[in-house]
């Protein structure tokens, strides 16, 4: 009977996809009236714009000619678009003293050993507090939470010395290893893991798995969600960096800190730097995209018990 | 089965009483759990070094008078005493960074909801792009130096040409070199920023929202949807709503870059700086260390007081 139900209601579905969205029959809404729809869509409308505006102003920027650039009076929209200012940005990278290809390279290593060590270790220390009982577990959540509530400013002077007296500066460690313990993450971790049910995880222990396995074989493929958004949280916190603080090796130093010495160029260099800003801005932007409904899914979890 | 006057089962029963006090030991407890130690182990080791370590450090580097090259020497609350009566631009810092706090912190916190809340109606990609768009300006990375180019001062501003065209201003205005722009100026470019995790968590946290409720409630006489948000709505996502106010009260707390990439560091008349810029020039540009982890201090109590009064009052919606 439900069954019969279920295959109607997707037979329904595909025959709605088949017309295009303003035919589509109302689905019928509790506690919806035209004038606060109005009224809400006005408001997402203006705001949205405000939003918006910068960004479409990022786009069109990077595809404006160098005379479109300086006109005056300005003009939000580009006219004749083209690539010129990425060609600039090429040129640019190919006459820099150290290989462009080796600040790729550096952000490769720094937000990808990053993401990959943060994600893994984030996960392992996230299962037992999400899924066993032992003492000290509540102080260490607690901790956890508790550095959510203060930014990275307020450690950064002694961080600065931690990582001088463990000799890792001017090493791709003194961004990397800080990295790996970044407390949001273990927090939406546990909170994701919490929903996996007790049963699965006590069949498999009938089974005789260690609890090693259990956490790489059943824990972990049903986390997928949550360490994409991780590595995506990561990414973004890791993007920006430019790692002057720690690398002093020009050799050393990632993609993000190159870009801004192109962009600090000054009005000679305007056309390369509005393509620069559009790179900073794209990537992390299209890494969401892709990965936004796990991201949406992880974060429905993210909620704060007492 | 009435055992006790057996004495074989009197025995067991007492080694089994001897067993269950050696369970509660806590060695046995730790022994017992020691994968889960050694799980927790790699992950805690390096978040003490970086984050438990600094900031105890932080609070006893306070008390000291420390460049980095000597070491460091105590001296008492002298750091505070110099912090509080004597450094006018702190007063002027602290002074703005609580103006962010109580104009962007609720603001941007209610700017969340009601986005997510609206976008929440939404079906598809239409509901996929109005989420990018809103929370696309928090991870563009400095892409925000994008508002250098709208608050240009001169006339090939875009915010100064929409303006002039208007006939709304006579003359340009530089907007991050007048000292009664830069504030309100700097507030616009951090709300603009701010719809971030929080964000993200109240779209999720909407959803979860059982729909049965609404239906309940549409019956027990809910007319609008703003008696829906309010009674059903709201107490059905506390827990996210707790997660936002800390993400939203830390951020608000921490402007910094903003005014140094907009306004510069330091700004016309320190118009624009914050605890934090305050705390980076104390820090890594005139390297008085002891001092600047007084400022640090004084940030993280008041990140933490803050988070910890929010939550106490949040915990109370819907009671």
């Amino acid at each position: 009977m439900s069954r019969a139900k279920t295959s109607e209601e997707a037979a329904l579905k595909k025959n709605l996809r088949k017309i295009p969205f303003w035919k589509r029959p109302k689905e019928k809404k509790l506690n919806r009236s035209v004038a606060g729809n109005s009224l809400l869509f006005v408001i997402m409308a203006i705001c949205g714009v405000f939003m918006a505006l910068p960004l479409v102003m990022i786009i069109n920027n990077a595809l404006k000619p160098l005379d479109e650039l300086f006109q005056y009076p300005p003009k939000i929209f580009v006219r004749n678009p083209s690539l010129d200012n990425f060609i600039d940005l090429f040129v640019i990278m190919n006459d820099s003293w150290v290989p462009f290809s080796r600040y790729i390279l550096n952000t490769i290593i720094i937000t990808g050993g990053g993401m990959v060590g943060h994600v893994l270790l984030a996960s392992l220390a996230a299962y037992p507090l999400a899924k066993h009982n032992f003492p000290g577990k509540n102080i260490l959540f607690s901790a956890v939470v508790l550095s959510m509530m203060f930014s990275w400013q307020v450690t950064q002077i002694p961080q600065y010395l931690i990582i001088s007296w463990l000799h890792i500066n001017n090493t791709y460690a003194a961004l990397i290893l800080p990295a790996f313990a970044y407390g949001m993450g273990l927090y939406l971790m546990k909170q994701f893991m919490e929903q996996i049910p007790d049963a699965l995880l006590e069949s498999a222990r009938l089974d005789g798995a260690s609890e090693w396995r259990i956490f790489w074989s059943i824990v972990m493929p049903n986390v997928k969600p949550a360490w994409l958004t991780l590595a995506i949280f990561q990414f973004q916190q890791m993007w920006g960096n430019t790692g002057s603080l720690f690398l002093r090796n020009e050799e050393l130093k990632p993609l993000q800190y190159a870009l801004q010495q192109i962009s600090a160029g000054g009005t000679a260099r305007a056309g390369a730097a509005a393509a620069v800003t559009f790179i900073i801005a794209i990537v992390p932007i299209s890494f969401f995209l892709i990965c936004q409904s796990n991201v949406l899914e992880t974060m429905t979890t993210s909620g704060m018990k007492e | 089965m009435s055992g006790t006057s057996d004495p074989g089962s009197a025995a067991v029963s007492k080694e089994a009483a001897q067993i269950a006090a050696k369970q509660k030991t806590l060695r046995y407890q730790i022994k017992k759990n020691k994968t889960c130690y050694a799980m927790l182990a790699p992950f805690f080791i390096l978040f003490f070094l970086f984050t438990v370590l600094p900031v105890v450090m932080s609070v006893v580097l306070s008390f000291t008078y420390f460049n980095m090259l000597e070491m460091p020497t105590f001296n008492g609350w002298n750091n505070y005493i110099k912090l509080f009566l004597e450094d006018d631009i702190f007063m002027i810092a602290l002074k703005n960074t609580l103006i962010f706090a109580v104009v962007t912190g609720p603001i941007s916190y209610l700017l969340c909801l009601l986005f997510a809340w609206i976008i929440n109606d939404f079906k598809g990609s239409l509901r996929t792009f109005l989420t990018l768009i809103f929370y696309a300006p928090s991870i563009c990375g400095n892409a925000y130096m994008v508002w250098n180019l709208i608050l240009t001062g001169d006339r090939y501003g875009y915010l100064n040409g929409i303006l002039l065209r208007m006939g709304i201003i006579d003359e340009a205005i530089s907007w991050l070199k007048t000292e009664k722009y830069v504030l309100p100026v700097l507030i616009v470019v951090q709300l603009w920023l701010s719809l971030g995790t929080g964000f993200l968590s109240f779209i999720a946290g909407l959803q979860t929202v059982d729909k049965n409720l609404y239906e309940a409630a549409a019956l027990d006489g809910i007319k609008n949807r703003w008696q829906e948000l309010w009674y059903v709505t709201l107490p059905a996502m506390k827990p996210q709503l707790m997660f936002g106010a800390v993400m939203q009260i830390t951020q608000s707390f921490a402007v910094a870059d903003i005014s140094i990439q907009l306004a510069g560091n330091p700004s016309v008349n320190y118009a624009g700086a914050t605890v934090v810029t305050h705390l980076l020039d104390y820090g890594s540009t005139r390297f008085e260390m002891g001092y600047a982890s007084a400022i640090a201090t004084v940030l993280f109590l008041m990140m933490v007081g803050t988070n910890k009064l929010v939550q106490r009052l949040l915990r109370r919606v819907g009671e």
